[in-house]
């Protein structure tokens, strides 16, 4: 076990990154950063607004054109510099998210930013790959089709995996040629600066720009620019729609990616032998804790099939509650803080209304109280309810620790479940016949269906929604269609008039 | 339909503070991830609800003129339908481009059983 010290590498004021250089707000304004491991405030944050905003939307496109110009071999080589400076600074990295967002640092060590370094790898890779396309229309037309950058592109991160979703986001888009302003979240908006103090010596001044601030003064205004280009979004379905409102006003496309309530389905077959399978699928089971529960494809909702239910679940129970909370800091640490204390009171909100609707509780169910200099910090325990889908636990995002179980008879009962809901974003399936797999997999209605696995996000397998979860694939090559323009030539090479004039 | 949703002595208090600041106000129920499951305060009309949405209640508020609309998508209000919600706030940083965040506050929605007609 390692206890890692609290990072000391914080400035006290983090202003906004715009051209290359930090500019003060232009309101002057500041608001205080809490880590979510004590509730203590850590360093001041620029409070952002239009006038900010307009100003890095400036910088972006003084400095679009020439990157968007920049071969692709160099863009590449650049991703893959800031993919080597911070292998080099992992460890730092890691102890600065875990500080920002309450995450346990196995996780940041060993997926946020591995995960990380590694999609600039791959982007830096694809774009070197990328090929335009010709299409011999007739014996002397051609059609060239070539790839271009949008120019200037919005991005607004999400708090739940701050320097990775920003690199979902930041890698495709500057691998594609173009300039970003990105707006962090403003439960999380120091870690990003932190990578910026690592890399921003690689990066041309004003290809990436952040703009703190909150949703209302300063993703607003980015949201709605009439010069940018395209906005990208992970959040939640309200803004999502509002962001798509704005964007009908510019017509200009956007990605987003709303959330989800990912089925984890386990078929009788898990428990056909007590061996490293079943013991696997019972970990697939306890992924809803995995991020304090803060993933928008967290395995929320459990579907068990009736002939092993009770086994299973009672395995299940006696797993869950081994999970270890505690410091953050703490290698040993399995589950650490939600990333703020609004989050803290919704999960509390939905402890309440699943009692209330009669799920009963296996586990878990209520704030955790970890003591010392954690009591300030917002700690809840891994819970487990027991019910029926058409309950709001079942139904709604908690984006906690907290997962809702119940049965199935068939692939088709298990399939009807999975799809009974607003969302389509993830699912998991557990069995040891390939049919059943194959069947299930592509019969419910989700982007990314985990087949004996879950929570796995490698570069190169795409991740994205289905109905109100969202439009658009990340982590995968296509996502630079979403950062890119066709440019068609259509040429003729025959010497002689058509003959209509 | 008044009455599925209600508002706390605490909530009235910021929805007067923001109706000064930034006129009259609307609400829109969210769902989906990271700050789903949030009620979402805006200017009246800067969200544009549609048929994809229904009305649950115009609140009246206590210091302001006008009802405050409290706007959710019928797909998930056939979810929700077997509650009731009231409107609370609590300390926190909140996100999307809900109204209050600058306050260091946010809406959050509590909910209590209408009927138990799910089972």
């Amino acid at each position: 076990m390692t206890r890692y010290d609290a990072p000391t590498h914080w400035q006290s004021r983090y202003d906004h990154f715009i051209g290359g250089e930090y500019v003060k707000p232009h309101g002057g304004r500041y608001f205080e950063n809490p880590t979510p491991v004590t509730g203590q405030p850590f360093c001041e944050v620029a409070r952002g607004t239009a006038e900010d905003v307009e100003r890095a939307i400036d910088a972006a496109h003084g400095a679009a054109g020439a990157w968007g110009r920049t071969s692709a071999a160099d863009r590449a080589l650049v991703l893959n510099r800031v993919a080597d400076r911070m292998q080099e600074h992992l460890q730092a990295l890691a102890i600065a998210e875990t500080w920002e967002n309450g995450k346990p640092i196995r996780e940041t060590l060993a997926a946020d930013i591995p995960l990380a370094i590694d999609h600039f790898r791959y982007f830096a890779g694809v774009i070197r790959a990328q090929e335009g396309s010709l299409a011999e229309i007739d014996d002397d037309t051609v059609a060239y089709h070539f790839h271009e950058p949008l120019g200037v592109v919005g991005q607004i991160i999400p708090w739940n995996f701050p320097l990775l979703m920003a690199t979902w986001k930041l890698a495709p888009a500057l691998a594609a040629g173009n300039a970003v302003v990105l707006k962090p979240a403003e439960q999380t908006p120091a870690s990003i600066h932190y990578l910026l103090s690592l890399v921003a010596d690689l990066l041309p001044p004003g290809v990436v720009n952040v703009v703190n601030g909150f949703g209302v003064e300063a993703g607003r205004p980015l949201a709605s620019s009439p010069r940018v280009a395209k906005v990208a979004f992970t959040g939640e379905t309200t803004t999502g729609r509002l962001i798509m409102q704005y964007a009908s006003e510019n017509i200009k496309p956007v990605t987003l990616e709303l959330g989800g309530k990912s089925p984890n389905i386990f078929f009788d077959d898990v428990s056909t032998a007590p061996d490293d399978f079943r013991d696997k699928a019972l970990e697939g089971f306890t992924m809803f804790a995995l991020n304090q529960g803060e993933v928008c494809t967290c395995p929320s909702r459990a579907l068990i099939q009736q002939g092993h239910y009770a086994d299973f679940l009672a395995a299940a129970v006696e797993r869950t509650r081994e999970i270890r909370p505690g410091h953050p800091l703490d290698s040993a640490t399995m589950v650490g803080a939600q990333a703020s204390n609004d989050q803290l009171e919704k999960i509390l909100s939905y402890l309440d209304i699943g009692r209330q609707e009669g799920a009963r509780v296996l586990t878990g169910g209520a704030r955790a109280e970890l003591g010392g200099e954690l009591s300030g910090g917002y700690y809840v325990e891994p819970t487990i309810f027991e019910g029926s889908n058409s309950m709001r636990v079942f139904q709604e995002e908690i984006f906690g620790p907290v997962v809702s179980v119940t049965s199935f008879a068939d692939l088709d009962d298990a399939v009807k479940i999975a799809n009974d809901t607003l969302y389509g974003l993830g699912a998991g399936i557990w069995t040891r016949d390939i049919n059943t797999a194959y069947r299930a997999g592509r019969a419910i209605q989700a982007g990314r269906v985990w087949t004996n696995c879950y929570h796995a996000y490698p570069a190169h397998a795409a991740f994205g929604g289905y109905k109100q979860s969202g439009i658009g694939r990340e982590n995968h090559k296509m996502m630079l269609d979403h950062y890119q323009q066709t440019k068609n030539l259509l040429v003729s090479y025959a010497p002689k008039k058509l003959g209509f004039f | 339909m008044s009455d599925l949703v209600t508002v706390t002595p605490a909530a009235a208090e910021l929805i007067r503070s923001l109706r000064e600041q930034h006129g009259p106000l609307m609400f829109h129920q969210s769902g989906g991830c990271c700050d789903g499951s949030a009620p979402m305060c805006y200017p009246a009309g800067e969200f544009r609800t549609g048929s994809s949405d229904i009305r649950l209640a115009a609140l009246a508020v206590g210091g302001v003129p006008e009802p405050v609309e409290f706007w959710i998508s019928r797909a998930q209000w056939d979810l929700w339908q077997h509650t009731k919600l009231t409107i609370d706030v609590v300390p926190g940083r909140g996100s999307g481009f809900s109204l209050e965040a600058p306050e260091g506050l946010r809406f959050l929605i509590r909910s209590t059983l209408a009927r138990r007609d799910h089972e």
